[in-house]
């Protein structure tokens, strides 16, 4: 069988589930719902696999595979600046190396976090309730969003996964739609990405006004072969970059525009693992390499990327620091590891940043379905403050999230060591770096492991601050949740080992080699070439230095929460302020809340307010001027529109009497008209 | 190209002459006596009651109509017969299924009962 | 002892419809009352089982029975319309069928046979194959117009259809046989060549040329020969009509195309004037006579005179994107009427009460779903975007376009805006008014709730499926079309 030929069964797989889980769902068992969203996903991922090895099969250069289905938008000829083009866009999927890590993280990811779910939401399924099947039924429908998304072969069908993942979004975040704090953080989440997407889109619309194609392949040869812009000015592929970078901070939660992903906290955990850590929130990052050509000729929209990641991830990393809910610290973390990729990718690093993105996808969700697992055995407690001690009571709980803290904060051997050593060295040493650069990366290093540490001194050390009344009913929870907790944190020890610095038992470049065809072209040669002048020696020099950077943070949270002395609350007390502030995340909601939501507000009052004070005015205050119009009204009706209604009335009446007079209803008079009508035609042929 | 229709518009009027001719001759030649018996309408010696211009049953209509349609299908028998020799068993092949369908037809008719004189 | 070979594909759907038609005919006399309900049923996997046939016929292309059937994407394309027509027909005429006591086998076996005619008109690729054609639909359409023995108005309608009808098929006749006088040919591409050598009467051609437009003008009513459609649409059992409006105009316009474009192109400087004289009044007289109408069969009539209009506007493009866009217009029309007669036939009572529009009021409460599938396919039948009846307008209009008919297409477009007054009167009925405000007082059985079967649903959701399928993805069907329109060409 030629898996290659059949990808469009990846996405359509999910899509089928969902279909039959959304249609029919209400009268299923559980039994049965779980087989048609967890067998479309295991079929998906089976198919991905398949299509995957065959497409590994290839040479490297013939990596690429379009297939075309059908052509979607056919909308005629459009003159731009690449002459005239035709603008018809295929519904069509593009399967190369970069793709093809993404439907492997996608599904492979997904199904683990699918079955996880069957146990999560289990005691969602009831004929009262009904949630089951409506939360399966938008999971399988996100999985086909972001699958489409990931295989699009042009910018526009992107475009509708990237749009379909944002309404799942919406979805599944106020899916306790009872809940008033979850729907307003499901209506947070669908505006503030409407804002990023409109970039997007103008940075589509730019991109087929210079190109005159929205097709990948086609708009990367094209922009290969542009002159590469100079780096601080603002050109038209710098343009693009940043339009469409703009569309990445909003599906990605990076700076600005990153407010809704912590209060996405508030769908189902399965969700936050799936949609808000792994895979969805990538999808600005996946975006980012996929245009990697754009970007490579455009070093300023580069920077800006390198920047706003930077930033975002040393900002987001010490808002984490204090939050006391469990998955907001995730949440916050989730931000500031996105911030991570995108400085990769702005480094020009684009291996390294989708390296980090799979890394990630492991161990964030693995943290996100443990903070669950922790939950369900709380019986919904979220708050750090009221747990403790927990190490005992979910062991397996405890190790599978040992290991993907471990991998977050960068200690070897584990995968995320790999990845974020990567990036940093790539910050320090490519063409495009800069030191600064790297020594952001290096205190975001610091405080994600002191968070992630306090997080588990938290959760499973010191005495237990649980409540009595919940702590008698903690369990470990069943196996089908354990089951994908414990294969994430197998692929957290070793999803790194595809990629080793050169430094360590003579490196492997495996990940690297696999996406060069993607991100290879003549601009990236030159800086390929730069960071080879680079020496080993500084290399593990700076590697030995993240690590112990890393240890530092780790004893830092040790001494502050596992072994409280009075040193650390004097250190606190001193910087009270500073808690302050970061406690209340910079106070960014209420900034946002103070500059737009409530102008936004106040506009729609001062309009309500405008409305009401004429309409009072006008009936309190002018009179004759309203007696004046409505005269003036009256005779427009009377001779203008009643005159134009009944000329058009006059009209078809006098065209429909002669046609009542011809139709008698007596068969002979018909015989005759057609009669009449024969001579005509006589006529007009023959005699005429 | 209208000449080739001369010959048809010489036996037209050749047809018309000898008809209206003969009508004519017996109209003049003929002697003209009529009494009551002899003008009344001819019906087997018996006499005739009520009008001419009654309603019959549509059963008549209906079997005059199944009659003139089998007739006709039947009908298509003569030319396959002048060339069946010809045609060999390809024609009768042919004809077997062209038989089979009026077969179907009168199989129709029967049972819907519509040769049952007496079913109304 | 050698049998000629004599194939059988080509007419293969042709040969399953008739013998499920006998077998249909038959099945009745034969067996008790109680089995009727299996009458419908036979009927419709014979359309079926012709469906599979047809899918056959997609490889045995070429010319056939000296060459008096064609099988090419032309014939495959109509073929696939009749059968698609005849099954969705089948299904939404039981219940109407039963409850106005008539479910008898002959209905069924007249349908079938009537969709051989059309196919063989669709396939036949020579003057008497196409009169034969069209003259086993005209004759199964006209019994099946006076189905409703008892009822005056059905007779009313079969009898003028009947006699209309002979008339209108004489001259069809006349025509094809000055053609054959004029060229010796009766076959299509003969004709053509024959026109070409120069040596023929030319005023006995057109002679030919006009009559038998007037047979196929009749066929699909369009000006000056559309005055029989409102009395016999109105008359006509109401499943009869919505299959009327579509099917024999369907298969009349198949032939009407393949004998101008094949036979006649030479002329189309000819006829071309006619059409453009015959739309412009066929569009007028629809449209302004539609807006006058309280029945809503009648209005619909009237609207299947306009929508025959408009696709003679692309017909006089005289270009293959013209013949291309007819196709598709031809399907997308019926699936939109077929659903709107559909829903007529579950919203009206027995004895075909219930059938003007005001008496449409208030279904919008009492059934919303039937409400909101009447409104898509009215909306459609507008030509509103989204439908199937934008897109196919769409692609008309396009394709006079690009000919430079601009006036036409101007002409057209005011009428289509024109159209929406008219359709939008049981869309205002339905949702606007209360049952009863015009006056009528209902019996109290009359307001009991709808029965509408299973069949009957299948048919309008399939139509509105379809109608939103043909208006948001034409590609790949107007693909289709288009190939096909070429070979034509």
């Amino acid at each position: 069988m030629n898996f290659l030929k059949y990808i469009w069964l990846i996405p359509l797989l999910p899509l089928v589930g969902c279909f039959f889980n959304g249609v029919f769902g209400k009268r299923f068992s559980k039994v049965t719902i779980d087989f048609f969203a967890l067998g479309s996903t295991l079929l998906s991922f089976l198919c991905s696999v398949g299509a995957v090895w065959q497409l590994s099969r290839l040479q490297p250069e013939e990596r690429v595979f379009n297939l075309n289905l059908f052509e979607w938008i056919p909308a005629g000829v459009a003159l731009t600046a690449h002459g005239f083009a035709n603008f018809s866009i295929q519904w069509g999927y593009r399967l190369d190396p970069l793709s093809a890590v993404m439907i492997l993280v996608v599904t492979g990811v997904g199904f683990l976090i699918h079955v996880y779910s069957t146990g999560y939401m289990a005691h969602e399924h009831g004929p009262h309730l009904g949630g089951y099947y409506r939360f399966f039924s938008y999971l399988n429908l996100f999985m086909f969003s972001m699958l489409t998304l990931v295989l699009a072969n042009n910018f526009a069908l992107m475009f509708v996964g990237w749009e379909g993942v944002g309404l799942c979004s919406y979805l599944l975040i106020g899916f306790y739609f009872h809940k008033k704090s979850a729907g307003d953080a499901g209506k947070k989440a669908f505006i503030v990405n409407r804002i990023g997407d409109a970039g997007f889109m103008l940075g589509m619309f730019l991109i087929f006004q210079t190109f005159g194609s929205l097709d990948f392949g086609t708009v990367m040869a094209r922009a290969a072969e542009a002159p590469i812009e100079v780096y601080g000015s603002v050109g038209v592929l710098t343009a693009i970059g940043i339009l469409l970078f703009l569309g990445a901070t909003g599906k990605s939660a990076q700076l600005p525009l990153y407010t809704w992903l912590p209060d996405a906290m508030e769908g189902p955990t399965p969700v936050s693992a799936l949609i808000h850590a792994a895979t969805m929130v990538t999808a600005g990052v996946y975006m980012v390499s996929r245009t990697s050509v754009i970007y490579t000729h455009a070093p300023t929209a580069m920077m800006v990327v390198a920047v706003v990641g930077g930033v975002t991830a040393i900002f987001a990393a010490s808002i984490g620091l204090v939050q006391n809910d469990i998955k907001r610290v995730l949440a916050y973390s989730t931000v500031s590891q996105l911030g991570y990729m995108f400085l990769a990718c702005g480094v020009g690093a684009y291996f390294v940043g989708i390296f980090h993105l799979m890394t990630h996808a492991f161990f964030k969700a693995l943290l996100f379905l443990g903070a669950g697992s922790v939950i369900h055995a709380l019986s919904g407690e979220q708050d750090l403050r009221r747990m403790g001690a927990l190490k005992n009571k979910i062991p397996k709980t405890y190790v599978t999230m040992l290991a993907a803290t471990l991998a977050i904060s960068g200690i070897p051997p584990f995968a995320g060591f790999f990845s974020k050593d990567e990036i940093l060295w790539q910050a320090f040493s490519s063409e495009y770096g800069r030191w600064w650069l790297w020594l952001i990366g290096v205190v975001a290093a610091l405080m994600t492991a002191f968070y992630m540490f306090r997080l588990i001194f938290l959760t499973f050390y010191n005495e237990s601050r649980v409540d009595p009344e919940v702590e008698h009913h903690i369990h470990e929870s069943p196996s089908n949740m354990i089951v994908p907790l414990q294969i994430l944190a197998v692929l957290s020890v070793i999803g790194g080992f595809v990629q080793i610095p050169k430094f360590l038992f003579g490196g492997f470049d495996g990940f690297e080699r696999w996406l060069e065809p993607v991100f290879k072209h003549p601009a990236t040669e030159a800086g390929a070439a730069a960071v080879e002048h680079a020496s080993l020696g500084a290399e593990a020099g700076l590697a030995l230095f993240s690590v112990v950077v890393a240890l530092t943070g780790i004893y830092l949270a040790y001494r502050f929460y596992y072994r409280p002395s009075s040193a650390p609350d004097r250190a606190m007390a001193s910087a009270k302020p500073v808690y302050t502030v970061l406690f209340n995340k910079y106070y960014m909601d209420k900034i946002y809340d103070a500059l737009f939501v409530n102008r936004t507000k106040d506009l729609g009052n001062a309009l309500w307010a405008f409305d009401r004070g004429v309409i009072d005015g006008g009936v309190n205050g002018s009179g004759w001027f309203t007696r004046f119009t409505a005269n003036v009204s009256c005779w427009w009706d009377k001779w203008i529109v009643d005159g134009l209604v009944n000329v058009v009335g006059f009209t078809v009446k006098m065209l429909s009497y002669p046609l009542r007079i011809l139709q008698t209803g007596f068969v002979q008079s018909y015989a005759f008209l057609m009669v009449l009508g024969i001579i005509a035609f006589i006529w007009l042929y023959v005699l005429r | 190209m209208l000449r080739s229709y001369l010959p048809i518009l010489i036996q037209i009027i050749l047809a018309s002459l000898i008809g209206f001719g003969i009508l004519g001759l017996s109209y003049l030649v003929g002697k003209h006596k009529p009494t009551p018996e002899k003008l009344m309408p001819y019906e087997s010696g018996v006499r005739p009651t009520g009008s001419a211009h009654e309603r019959f049953a549509v059963k008549f209509y209906l079997t005059a109509m199944l009659f003139i349609l089998f007739d006709v299908e039947v009908i298509f028998l003569y030319p396959w017969a002048v060339i069946y020799r010809e045609l060999r068993f390809f024609g009768f092949f042919e004809m077997l299924t062209f038989i089979l369908v009026v077969l179907a037809g009168y199989v129709y008719i029967w049972k819907k009962g519509a040769l049952d004189w007496n079913k109304n | 002892m050698t049998l000629p070979q004599v194939p059988i594909l080509p007419i293969l759907p042709e040969l399953i419809l008739t013998l499920f038609g006998i077998a249909v005919m038959l099945f009745d006399p034969f067996t008790a009352k109680p089995h009727k309900s299996w009458l419908s049923s036979l009927a419709f996997i014979g359309v079926l089982a012709a469906l599979a046939g047809n899918v056959l016929l997609l490889a045995a292309e070429g010319e056939y029975y000296n060459g008096m059937i064609i099988v090419d994407s032309f014939s495959v394309f109509f073929n696939f319309l009749f059968l698609i027509i005849a099954g969705l027909s089948i299904l939404a005429s039981r219940q109407y069928l039963v409850r106005e006591g008539v479910n008898h086998s002959e209905y069924y076996g007249l349908l079938l046979f009537a969709t051989v005619g059309m196919c063989f008109m669709g396939g036949a690729n020579e003057l008497i194959m196409i009169f034969i054609g069209l003259e086993i639909t005209s004759i199964s359409t006209y019994v099946l117009a006076g189905f409703r023995r008892t009822d005056l108005k059905s007779n009313e309608a079969a009898i003028k259809y009947f006699l209309l009808g002979s008339f209108a098929t004489a001259f069809l006749l006349y025509g094809i046989a000055l053609m054959y006088g004029a060229t010796h040919t009766t076959h299509l591409s003969q004709i053509s060549s024959a026109l070409l050598t120069g040596r023929i009467d030319l005023r006995l051609v057109l002679a030919g040329t006009a009559l038998m437009m007037v047979g196929f003008s009749f066929k699909v009513a369009t000006a000056p020969f559309q005055i029989w459609t409102p009395d016999v649409y109105e008359g006509a059992p109401i499943p009869v009509t919505g299959w009327m409006s579509v099917g024999p105009k369907a298969a009349g316009f198949a032939a009407f195309l393949r004998v101008f474009f094949v036979a006649l192109p030479a002329l189309d400087q000819k006829w071309f004037w006619v059409l453009w004289v015959s739309s412009v009044l066929t569009m007028t007289i629809g449209n302004t006579a539609a807006m006058l109408q309280s029945n809503i069969k009648r209005m619909l009539a009237y609207s299947s005179i306009a929508h025959a209009g408009y696709i003679l506007v692309a017909f006089a493009a005289l270009t293959p994107n013209g013949i291309a866009s007819i196709m598709f217009y031809l399907l997308a029309y019926s699936v939109m009427n077929l659903g709107a007669f559909a829903v007529i036939s579950a919203w009206s009572l027995s004895g075909e009460r219930r059938v003007t529009i005001d008496e449409f009021a208030g279904l919008g409460y009492r059934q919303p779903w039937l409400a909101a599938a009447f409104t898509v396919f009215l909306l459609g039948l507008t030509g509103i975007p989204l439908t199937a009846g934008f897109t196919g307008k769409f692609f008309m209009f396009r394709a006079a376009i690009n000919s430079k008919l601009y006036w036409l297409t101007i002409i057209a477009l005011l009428n289509s805006a024109a159209s929406l007054y008219y359709y939008l009167r049981p869309t205002i009925a339905m949702y606007m008014r209360e049952p009863g405000e015009s006056g009528r007082t209902s019996a109290p059985q009359d307001s009991a709730p709808l029965q509408i079967s299973m069949a009957t649903k299948v048919v309008i959701a399939v139509s509105v499926l379809a109608v939103f399928y043909l208006g948001l993805f034409p590609s790949t069907i107007l693909d289709f079309a288009q190939s096909s329109a070429f070979l034509v060409h």
